[in-house]
């Protein structure tokens, strides 16, 4: 029984002492106040929609989290959803923007030149510090009424029946929702809760990211060099530094990061090459496994999978967030749909377009991306040689590198109103 | 049976004495209802920001309104009313969906006023509201124009009226009798009989006779691929009229 009408706390006895327990409604609840359930937030409350936010982290964190060297690269789609949800202004603080893009094989003489001009005067996207995504996010919720942020608040247990779904909070209290968005990330403990089974694979290899200074400007460039031991990318960030993501397999990572400071940077220079000057470290190095992991569905009775909850891909393509932001755009356009008409925005009928949505998309890029690192996690010579023709042929063919290139930056497939140019979005 | 439901068919009311449940079930037997909402929703809300004035997209169009929604039934629509801003009051004359209608608004902590009386007794009472209601009820009446002239007494000088019916065309008979009630069965045989749909000219006549401007008609029809009602120009089957009451 869903706790409408509060709790009662019965004594044994004479005497019946009700207690009630303060039940908060509103028509989403999200549990996960990262960077996806935050900017669904927003893109809810933009709009009107009663939202609540749980996560155990206060919003407010101290600034020695700020050494996360971690940095996400924003596609242009995802620009435009942030933008139109009022969030990317505080962003800019932090975001480089990517102005070509390299991709190549390691002493092979083809690669992949993707420029801005090729496809518009927009730049490719921006590299953004995490920390920051996540200070503009809970700035542009604090601003909007119909956002609450419960942070920090735990949650004890959730509970779904056919009318809506119920979370009991650490303290006592109950949120009653229409719907119940699971934002809480790869290990989603939601999703486990929701009997929903994952697929995964893990690919045995570590990711390596941390932030390097250098002596000469990167000039809006970013790189993906595809070693034989794993794909190495440097993203150009604010000033004269660069974000790397590298990725080995798992027993060589753990060499790597044993390297005492200036064993790692000539490493690192080592591949870098001169081009940027002299490096140094900027951050800490951390590293996270690497794993494939997708859920077999994204909704159950009242509740939603978006972001990492939904999918983790292999963070190569630069594509993780980026997916994860149609995920929260597409939820919030339907959400939004319902609630402007007084609609259930939980109803059977809003989950079903939800699913039916973001299943193609999702499983689309989780192929392409894990098809692109099997295919550079393998050094044999014909395989070699078929890459390198077809990067070759990807250059010279423009209409062929405009679609790699629109799919890169998300402003391909069935794109939720926010993620259109703003002139198209007048016209839907 | 109030003696003063002057207008309303006893058989008529027997048809929406479903079984409480049945009500809230978006694949029970008033599923053809539920379908609708989405379009019969965008058009009042359209037809209310008219009216009423633009909101800003965060804003609730039927704030500070007073709503009345006649034949209200379970709530299907009285409750999206009140999630829109409105002051709603419900009135039906079958106690098992006024009943279903309280307990549902109580649990989804929506304050709306069901109330078992006919719409003839609130005009009698002088009651007026910004925002009256009336959505598949007329063809269900059995003197259509005296209601209509209710409906006109219950709309605030200023306020808005919404209507919507079935048009009385061949092809109403054809979709909406022969279709839904006997081939698709999406409705209970019985449910309409043609001869009391009302055309939305006659519709527009009576209001203008009751002091309305009509601002708005449009159609409404079944879209397959979407598996939804849309708003549609054709107005042959089902349409909605939103008309506006002069000032004194």
């Amino acid at each position: 029984m869903p706790a409408t009408f509060g709790g009662l706390a019965r004594e044994h006895g004479a005497r019946h002492i009700p207690v009630m327990t303060e039940i908060l409604r509103c028509e989403v609840a999200i549990v996960g106040g990262g960077m996806t359930g935050l900017a669904l937030a927003a893109a809810l409350g933009v709009d009107g929609v009663d939202t609540v936010v749980v996560d155990r982290m206060p919003a407010d964190l101290p600034p020695s989290s700020n050494a996360d060297p971690r940095v996400t690269a924003v596609a242009l789609g995802s620009v435009r959803f942030l933008e139109s949800i009022g969030a990317f202004a505080a962003m800019r603080a932090t975001a480089a923007p990517i102005l070509d893009i390299r991709v190549a094989e390691a002493h092979s003489p083809f690669a992949v030149h993707y420029d801005h001009r090729d496809v518009g005067d927009e730049p490719l996207g921006y590299i953004v510090e995490n920390a920051n995504i996540r200070d503009s996010l809970i700035a542009r919720c604090r601003e909007l009424p119909a956002v609450r942020l419960l942070m920090p608040q735990a949650y004890v247990d959730v509970a779904r029946d056919p009318r809506g779904a119920t979370v009991s909070l650490a303290d006592g209290r109950q949120l009653r929702a229409k719907l119940l968005v699971a934002a809480d990330g790869k290990f989603s403990r939601l999703r486990e809760r929701f009997g929903i089974r994952t697929r995964s694979w893990a690919y045995g290899q570590t990711g390596i990211v941390a932030t390097l200074g250098h002596e000469l400007p990167h000039d809006g460039l970013a790189y993906e060099t595809f070693f034989p031991d794993g794909p190495f990318a440097v993203l150009p960030m604010r000033g004269d530094r660069s974000s790397i993501v590298w990725a080995l397999e798992d027993e060589l990572a753990g060499a790597v990061l044993a390297l005492p400071a200036e064993a790692f940077e000539a490493e690192v220079q080592d591949r870098i090459g001169d081009r940027l000057g002299r490096l140094s470290l900027a951050s800490p190095v951390k590293s996270f496994p690497m794993v494939l992991k997708w859920a077999e569905r994204f909704t159950v009775e009242r509740a939603a999978l978006v972001g990492d909850a939904a999918r983790g891909i292999h963070p190569i393509a630069g594509q993780g967030w980026n997916l994860a932001l149609r995920d929260a755009a597409a939820l919030a356009e339907i959400v939004a749909g319902a609630h402007r008409l007084g609609l259930d925005v939980g109803s059977a009928k809003a989950l079903a377009r939800y699913e039916r949505w973001r299943r193609f998309d999702a499983l689309a890029l989780v192929a392409i991306t894990d098809g692109i690192n099997r295919l550079f996690a393998n050094d044999v010579t014909a395989l070699r040689l078929a890459r390198n023709l077809g990067f070759a042929l990807v250059d010279q063919v423009p209409p062929l590198k405009q679609l790699f290139m629109r799919h890169a930056m998300g402003v391909m497939g069935d794109l939720p109103r926010r993620m259109r140019p703003a002139e198209a979005r007048m016209r839907a | 049976m109030s003696s003063t439901s002057g207008s309303v068919d006893p058989q008529e009311l027997a048809k929406f004495d479903v079984h409480a449940n049945e009500w809230w079930d978006p694949r029970g037997p008033l599923a053809p209802l539920h379908a609708m909402n989405p379009a019969r929703l965008a058009f009042i809300r359209e037809a209310a920001e008219g009216t009423f004035g633009r909101v800003p997209p965060e804003g609730l169009p039927l704030a500070g309104q007073t709503v009345l929604d006649v034949g209200c039934g379970g709530g299907l629509l009285a409750e999206p009313l009140a999630r829109l801003g409105g002051t709603v009051t419900g009135i039906d004359l079958v106690a098992g969906a006024l009943h279903t209608a309280r307990r549902h608004a109580a649990e989804e902590g929506l304050e709306i006023a069901y109330r078992l009386e006919p719409a003839e007794a609130l005009a009698a009472a002088g009651e007026r509201f910004d925002l009256v209601v009336a959505s598949e009820v007329i063809e269900h009446v059995e003197e259509p124009t005296g209601f209509v002239a209710t409906l006109g007494a219950l709309t605030a000088p200023g306020g808005l009226l919404v209507i919507t019916t079935l048009n009385r065309t061949p092809r109403a008979f054809v979709e909406a009798i022969v279709g839904a009630e006997y081939l698709l069965g999406w409705l209970p045989r019985g449910t309409h009989r043609w001869q009391r749909f009302v055309k939305p000219a006659e519709l527009a006549a009576w209001l203008r006779r009751s002091g309305f401007a009509v601002d708005r008609l449009s159609g409404m029809g079944w879209n397959p691929a979407r598996n939804d009602f849309e708003l549609r120009r054709d107005v042959s089957v089902n349409y909605l009229l939103a008309a506006r009451r002069l000032g004194d």
